[in-house]
């Protein structure tokens, strides 16, 4: 028996505008950059987005559940991404609802605000956690079971807070430093647990090779492997199956559509995969929680310092590695007992906004003087850009908060 | 190759970027004959022959003024070829006479012309003899004016070198924009070659003294960030936006300290400005600075600002990041195109230029991120990578020919 376990992430920030020194004090509106066309315009984006990714590949994915009995897949939500998909697309909330209910698709948790909390704040994880959960069971009536943290953060201590808190299993990258011989086709354990744990959390880790031939890779005509067709994945896959029942596919929904546009043919990829795949026999896709049941955990892994899916450097770098990053950060964290004593539910939301991690990754200047991907991705015109109107936000809560108590 | 100045009898940048790229290419086995319109002594020229067009004192190359008296007109006539040397044009036109009798002798592979100047002569050497025409170009009248208009001889003999060159260098991709959207120029027929920081300037021994700026280094110890601006007080620099933005930026952080360093016709309208503003004690004007002086401007500041309206490349960006200065460009500055850590704005936009300048003054983070930023990349331009460039531009002339 061989198993694929697809997971895709979706997940869009709420985008601050170019917030000016000026406006501190004056204009609370953050989020909604007037001009539908600027670059802040979380709209125009979401709205972008949804034309070339989330509509195509929810249908194919909702397709392949009708037509395979044994197609799974898992999505993780974020809770920013769903506030927008209310506003400016339901139908996307109402398709997932349909393919939750049939019992292929599984919703994973993480944080509502896609936060890197969990290394600055422990109470605000948990409490992001559970607005998250909650969000999920009154949007989809199911109640995740297996957790990821953002951006696929994991350490030791990560695992055992998940453990501490009943999921069955978490997401993590199956990286080469941390798995040395070991293969990421198989289901694990977190570490370090104490003697009397009762119940076990296992470790599913990302099969990074064969999840960025799709993810980056796919349309790369530099690449000696391109064109990628579904004959030679299949066989990479079959190959890769020697080392394990499990072949972990974690990546960004937006690969489809996004990343990887439409005249690439990555959805007829994806679609002739599905059917390829589960044409032979014994194969099948499994989500996050079948997975963690499909063997008894090989091993325990642990990872001691913390590891991401992002960059070729997997750590938290993009997100805290310059003193921007660094002081931003400290700052807003510094606020939250104060903005939280407020009980203003506006600025306590627009706090929280401030949180997610995209704001930080807007700031990363690790490749800024070679100007790729994280230009790629970001608002703003430079990272120094963001910083500046990320702090002026801050000033404002700040602001706000002194009013509040005046 | 066809200049105006060489340092020492440089005015600006342009004779500074004449002397490297010389270097430089003389480095890579270029054999060059350099003429300027005068007659003086030049150290650190040994790698090539400069030749004199005419006997004529550096300083009076771009002629008299209008109102130079008449024995200023007496000083210069004796020592010239001609009768009457008065205006710019005058001394074009001995230029122009020394290179034709030059071409008769001697041919070249190649003629360098930098910018409108020798442009006359590059065109001579180019339709009477058939030599390769190389235009360079450091700025354009548009640029010199503030983009509005501009004297109308200087751009007729701008598009006529243009035109006939065989190919045209440009100091910045904002410059071949202007030569093509301007002058009509192809965009094929351009290519860009940024300038980058002197040798010498880098070479030359420096040590700052605290005691020049006491006023400011006092100012510094009460905790105010110092924001620093050079160059000439003309329209081009856009130095107008600059004093509203300061005054915008006071009102947000009032421990800020403006140094306008340099001269020219708009000193006074700057000063008055400054006063209306009710900013005049938050800016100080130095006058014209150059040398160890300069330096110490650099070395005290911050900040530089860019302000220009149009910059072709802004070598001043360069020598202030060496001096450790964090950079604030306008958009419209070629320099702009080659550093990526310095904070950006369009020339009119004083509100953001107000909110970078307060943004730096609260965060040393941000501070930080950029010094360190720009210290790895503010010299990744070496002018051997811009000879380089040239020569394949000259034998591509060559082979063209």
């Amino acid at each position: 028996m061989r198993a694929i376990c697809l997971y895709l992430h979706l997940h869009q920030p709420w985008r601050y505008e170019r917030y000016s020194v000026f406006d501190v004090a004056h204009d609370h509106n953050y989020w909604d950059e007037i001009d539908y066309y600027d670059k802040q315009n979380n709209q125009r984006i979401f709205d972008k987005v949804c034309e070339k990714s989330y509509h195509p590949m929810l249908n194919l994915l909702e397709e392949n559940i009708r037509k395979h009995k044994n197609f799974k897949v898992s999505l993780s939500i974020t809770g920013t991404w769903l506030e927008q998909a209310e506003l400016w697309h339901k139908d996307l909330i109402h398709q997932i609802r349909r393919m939750v209910k049939t019992g292929q698709c599984e919703i994973v948790a993480e944080t509502y605000y896609h936060s890197m909390s969990f290394f600055y704040s422990k109470e605000e994880f948990a409490e992001q956690v559970k607005m998250h959960t909650e969000k999920i069971k009154a949007l989809f009536g199911t109640t995740p079971k297996v957790f990821r943290n953002t951006e696929l953060s994991y350490n030791d201590e990560v695992g055992q807070w998940c453990t501490e808190h009943g999921y069955r299993a978490v997401l993590a990258e199956g990286w080469d430093k941390i798995l040395g011989w070991r293969s990421p086709n198989h289901v694990y354990k977190v570490a370090g647990l104490p003697a009397d744990t009762k119940t076990e959390t296992k470790l599913l880790l990302k099969n990074y090779r064969l999840s960025d031939d799709i993810a980056f890779r796919f349309s790369n005509r530099g690449w000696s492997e391109w064109p990628l067709t579904v004959e030679k994945y299949q066989d990479w896959l079959n190959m890769d199956s020697l080392r394990g029942p499990l072949i972990n596919l974690f990546m960004d929904f937006e690969t489809f559509g996004e990343h990887q546009w439409a005249d690439t043919g990555i959805f007829q990829f994806m679609n002739a995969l599905i059917s390829r795949w589960l044409s032979e026999y014994d194969n099948k896709f499994v989500t996050v929680s079948e997975a963690a049941e499909l063997e008894a955990p090989q091993d325990e892994i642990s990872m001691p310092w913390t590891v991401t899916w992002a960059d070729t450097e997997r750590d938290l770098s993009a997100w805290m590695s310059n003193e921007m990053q660094q002081e931003a950060m400290t700052k807003l964290y510094s606020m939250r007992e104060e903005i939280l004593a407020t009980k203003d539910k506006a600025l306590i939301n627009d706090f929280r906004k401030l949180t997610t991690s995209d704001h930080a990754y807007y700031m990363c200047t690790k490749y800024w003087n070679d100007g790729d991907v994280h230009a790629y991705f970001s608002a703003y015109d430079s990272p120094f850009d963001a910083f500046m109107y990320y702090m002026n936000v801050l000033r404002d809560l700040e602001w706000r908060a002194g009013q509040k108590k005046a | 190759m066809l200049g105006w100045e060489l340092p020492p009898h440089n005015s600006g940048g342009l004779g500074v970027a004449c002397l490297n790229l010389a270097r430089a290419l003389s480095k890579d086995g270029a054999d060059i004959d350099f003429v300027v319109p005068y007659e003086a002594e030049h150290s650190n020229t040994e790698f090539m022959h400069v030749l004199s067009a005419m006997k004529l004192d550096p300083l009076y190359r771009y002629g008299i003024g209008a109102y130079d008296s008449l024995l200023v007109e007496e000083e210069v006539i004796p020592t010239a070829d001609v009768s009457k040397m008065i205006s710019i044009r005058d001394v074009q036109r001995n230029y122009c006479a020394f290179v034709e009798k030059y071409l008769m002798d001697f041919k070249p592979d190649v003629a360098h012309a930098h910018d409108w100047l020798t442009f006359e002569a590059g065109v001579l050497a180019k339709r009477n003899f058939g030599i390769p025409l190389v235009a360079h170009v450091h700025a354009t009248e548009y640029d010199r004016s503030g983009m509005n208009g501009g004297n109308p001889v200087v751009h007729a003999i701008e598009r006529e070198g243009l035109l006939l060159a065989d190919k045209i260098l440009a100091v910045s991709q904002a410059t071949r924009r202007i030569i093509h959207e301007k002058y009509d120029i192809p965009l094929d027929k351009i290519e860009v070659v940024y300038n980058s920081l002197d040798e010498d300037f880098l070479k030359s021994a420096y040590a700052y003294d605290s005691q020049d700026f006491r006023y400011i280094e006092e100012m510094k110890k009460l905790g105010y960030t110092v924001i620093s601006t050079v160059g000439r007080f003309t329209i081009q620099k856009g130095l107008a936006n600059l004093m509203r933005a300061a005054a915008r930026a006071l009102q947000k952080e009032p421990k800020l300290l403006f140094v306008f360093a340099g001269d020219g016709e708009q000193r006074q309208e700057l000063v008055e400005m400054s006063a209306k503003l009710g900013i005049a004690s938050n800016v100080m004007f130095t006058g014209f600075v150059r040398g160890k002086q300069l330096r110490d401007i650099y070395q005290v500041s911050d900040v530089f600002v860019m302000s220009s309206i149009s910059e072709p490349f802004g070598l001043t960006a360069l020598e202030a990041a060496h001096h450790g200065d964090v950079l604030i460009l306008t958009k419209q500055s070629g320099v702009a195109e080659v550093l990526r850590s310095a904070m950006e704005y369009d020339f009119w936009d004083e509100t953001k230029l107000a909110d970078e300048i307060v943004a730096i003054a609260r965060s040393e983070g941000l501070k930080h991120t950029l010094q360190r930023g720009i210290h790895n990349e503010y010299r990744n331009i070496s002018w051997d990578n811009v000879a380089e460039k040239i020569i394949s531009v000259y034998n591509e002339v060559e082979k063209r020919r």
